[in-house]
């Protein structure tokens, strides 16, 4: 009898579990469908959900505008650079906040995660000086030190999160063993957080992605990433709901499917050390 | 021996030359609308013609506004042309922001430009941004309902008109509004549509001495009656109602009135996009009786060069290219007469090809309607119709509309709005020394 009772919860979880996961999805669903209509489709009413002529024509005309690839290849370059370097900046300061603590280490934290609440606006012209300073408007090289700054009070905490699931013994034994400050970091500390390590890389490459304040801002043409992309096709004068969602859906196709190779990595990484 | 070789010199040199002006590109910022898509598409002819490479920067309105904004008060020099509107073009002019567009060729021939886009683009007599497209507003309705509800629309009506004829076109039970409006806060979105409701009814902004007006019961007659009408005729949530949340309730046989841009009517009676297509009447924008201001705007989307850019005669050259009548002739030959940028120039409206298009001459009407100089029944300090000249409109005028959007939700009364309204506005020009 309670084996039916446990059954029968199960399913129920498994159905709600669904029914959230659905409604979560839906409007990424909605933008899909839409890409394939026409645009006095797209602002039917009542909506069409399947039973439309599915058309490709928004993105032939999105490819024919639009250079793609371009702002495809600044992404990745954009997302990509800015995570590396700031996981290469916040593994030393994640492991020196975990493993060798001081008194003042829970208010630094504090006070990193606290800039993260600063409205980005606010420093919007400081930053566009120094750029024009320093030459790197319109520069991948510009974005990827911006987007790795803003993300790094993340990419730190979740680091220091998983280190102190790690029993510092072992690199204290490490050290025993002779190995140097690098070495005990880059062959010990680091293969045992892996897990953590790709889920930090993962949601900040998907935070570096979707980032579009700074990515509008402080590029133009060379340096202009997906955001940009996405921005060209919205109007609040004319209808063009298809060929924006045509646009979405090609922006967010890479990441979808990185997600979805990663997601055991992922939800690995973000559960770690949530039950002990 | 000296000539050989100063004649291989020479060549090279003009070989340098040539590569050089083939290698010159100039960088425009604009935003995303059908005209300014369409004129990228006829970018390659101007590339031919001139040598010139031209890199698009498109972007959706808001977000233009503030990149260029940004840009152009650091002197970023993202831009060689940057595309703006009546509201930026006379302060950034005035501050010395933007190339003066004198020196334009005969064939340019910029008196030709409409003069009430040209007054609104220049600062103290002088040209700033050329436009590439002009509006105004107006009514759009649906003549077959019109005509259902025993009504006959006229060419110049009033608020009291429009009211009665929206109630007797609602059916509820088919999904009918009898009008449709902005509501959406914004000062480009549901802030202008409300200026110039308040313009038709003897509102004002500000007195001569800049001290806010919406205590006056001018305001309070306006927004009362936009908000009651909204409420019997107008559809559901209209609090969150733009241009294009209308555009698709219009095209889907939804409302039986639309007041608003000009442009609008080039979307309603295209059949691919419409399904009320041919079955739109236009007339002017109303008036409250006895008002002589009618609730039409005036707004162009226009070309400007930042001053600063390394590329400015070329810049130059493109904006004579994309403003002209020869271009107004290419878009037409190719893509019907219909589909050319309007309220721009004054031969366009003499054109005999334009006339025939339905709703030339009621835009054209709205246009000549509209005085940025002379907004108001009574004298006001400023310039603009359905914005205020001045840097702190913006952030003011968003405010302002939201409380009138908490208004027409349902959740603060207009006597509080218009309170509101009034106690912000009036710190915030204290504050900016007004």
């Amino acid at each position: 009898m309670a084996r039916a009772v446990t059954t029968r919860r199960k399913s129920l979880n498994t159905i709600l579990a669904w029914v959230i996961g659905l409604l979560i999805f839906f409007p990424i669903l909605w933008t899909i469908l839409t890409s394939f209509k026409t645009e006095a489709q797209a602002i039917a009413s009542p909506p069409l959900f399947l039973n439309f002529d599915w058309t490709l024509e928004n993105y032939a005309i999105v490819q024919e505008r639009s250079d793609y690839m371009r702002f495809l290849w600044n992404s990745v370059i954009i997302a990509g650079g800015s995570t590396i370097l700031g996981v290469i900046i916040a593994v030393p300061a994640a492991w020196a906040m975990a493993f060798v603590p001081s008194k003042r280490t829970k208010d630094i934290l504090l006070w990193m995660l606290s800039t993260k609440m600063l409205p980005a606006v606010g420093v919007l012209y400081p930053i566009y000086l120094l750029f024009i300073r320093l030459g790197l408007l319109d520069t991948r090289g510009g974005l990827v030190v911006v987007l790795m700054l803003i993300n790094l009070p993340i990419i730190v905490w979740m680091l220091y999160t998983y280190f102190r699931e790690i029993p510092g013994e072992i690199l204290e034994a490490a050290r025993m063993d002779g190995a140097t400050l690098k070495e005990e970091i880059l062959y010990v500390l680091t293969p045992m957080a892996i897990p953590g390590i790709a889920s930090t890389v993962l949601l900040n490459f998907i935070l570096a992605w979707n980032e579009a304040f700074w990515t509008l801002n402080l590029t133009a043409v060379d340096a202009a990433p997906l955001t940009a992309f996405i921005a060209s096709y919205s109007s609040p004068e004319g209808l063009f709901f298809a060929k924006l969602s045509a646009a979405s859906t090609m922006a967010i196709a890479p990441i979808l499917i990185l997600g979805w190779f990663s997601q055991k990595q992922l939800v690995r990484g973000l559960t770690f050390g949530a039950v002990k | 021996m000296y000539l050989k070789h100063a004649l291989r010199a020479a060549t090279a040199l003009t070989f340098v030359a040539t590569a050089a002006a083939h290698a010159q590109t100039i960088t425009i910022a604009t935003v995303n609308n059908g005209d300014m898509i369409r004129m990228q598409g006829y970018t390659d002819k101007f590339t031919e013609e001139t040598g010139i490479d031209v890199e698009w920067v498109t972007l959706e309105e808001n977000v233009l506004r503030q990149r260029v904004t940004t840009d152009i008060s650091t002197k970023g020099g993202q831009f060689d042309i940057m595309t703006i509107g009546m509201y930026e073009t006379p302060i950034w002019g005035a501050n010395g922001w933007l190339v003066p567009l004198d020196g334009m060729s005969e064939e340019y021939d910029v008196d030709d430009l409409l003069p009430a886009m040209a007054g609104g683009l220049s600062h103290d007599g002088t040209l700033y941004a050329a436009p590439f497209y002009g509006e105004s507003s107006m009514i759009m309705y649906r003549t077959d309902l019109m005509e259902k509800a025993g009504l006959e629309m006229p060419e110049a009506p009033t608020w009291q008109f429009i009211r009665e004829a929206a109630a007797a076109m609602t059916d509820r039970d088919n999904d009918i509004n009898g009008i449709c409006l902005r509501g959406k806060a914004g000062w480009g979105e549901g802030g202008a549509f409300i200026t110039v409701t308040g313009n038709s009814f003897g509102a004002r902004w500000f007195d001569e001495n800049w001290k806010p007006q919406f205590d006056q019961p001018e305001w309070k007659e306006a927004l009362t009656f936009f908000v009651d009408m909204m409420n019997e005729s107008g559809p559901a949530g209209y609090a969150t109602n733009g241009f294009n949340e209308n555009l698709s309730l219009f095209q889907q046989g939804k409302c039986g009135m639309w007041i608003d841009a000009t442009v609008a009517a080039s979307f309603v009676t295209n059949p691919d996009d419409s399904t009320v297509a041919d079955k739109v009447g236009f007339a002017l924008a109303p008036n409250s009786e006895g008002v002589d201001k009618r609730a039409n705007w005036l707004w162009a989307w226009a070309l400007a060069i930042p001053a600063g850019t390394q590329q400015e005669d070329a810049a130059k050259q493109f904006i004579e290219w994309a403003t002209s009548k020869d271009y107004i002739e290419l878009v037409a030959e190719n893509e019907g007469w219909a589909n050319v940028p309007p309220g721009a120039r004054t031969s366009l409206y003499e054109n005999p090809n334009y006339k025939d298009v339905p709703f030339a001459n009621m835009t054209l009407e709205s246009i000549l309607m509209a005085d940025p100089q002379n907004c108001c029944a009574q004298p006001t300090p400023y310039t603009g119709i359905q914005f205020v000249a001045i840097p702190e409109f913006a952030g003011i005028a968003t405010q302002v509309s939201q409380e009138f959007s908490a208004v027409y939700a349902g959740q603060q009364t207009v006597d509080e709005a218009l309170a509101k309204a009034q106690a912000f506005t009036a710190e915030e020009m204290e504050a900016a020394g007004y």
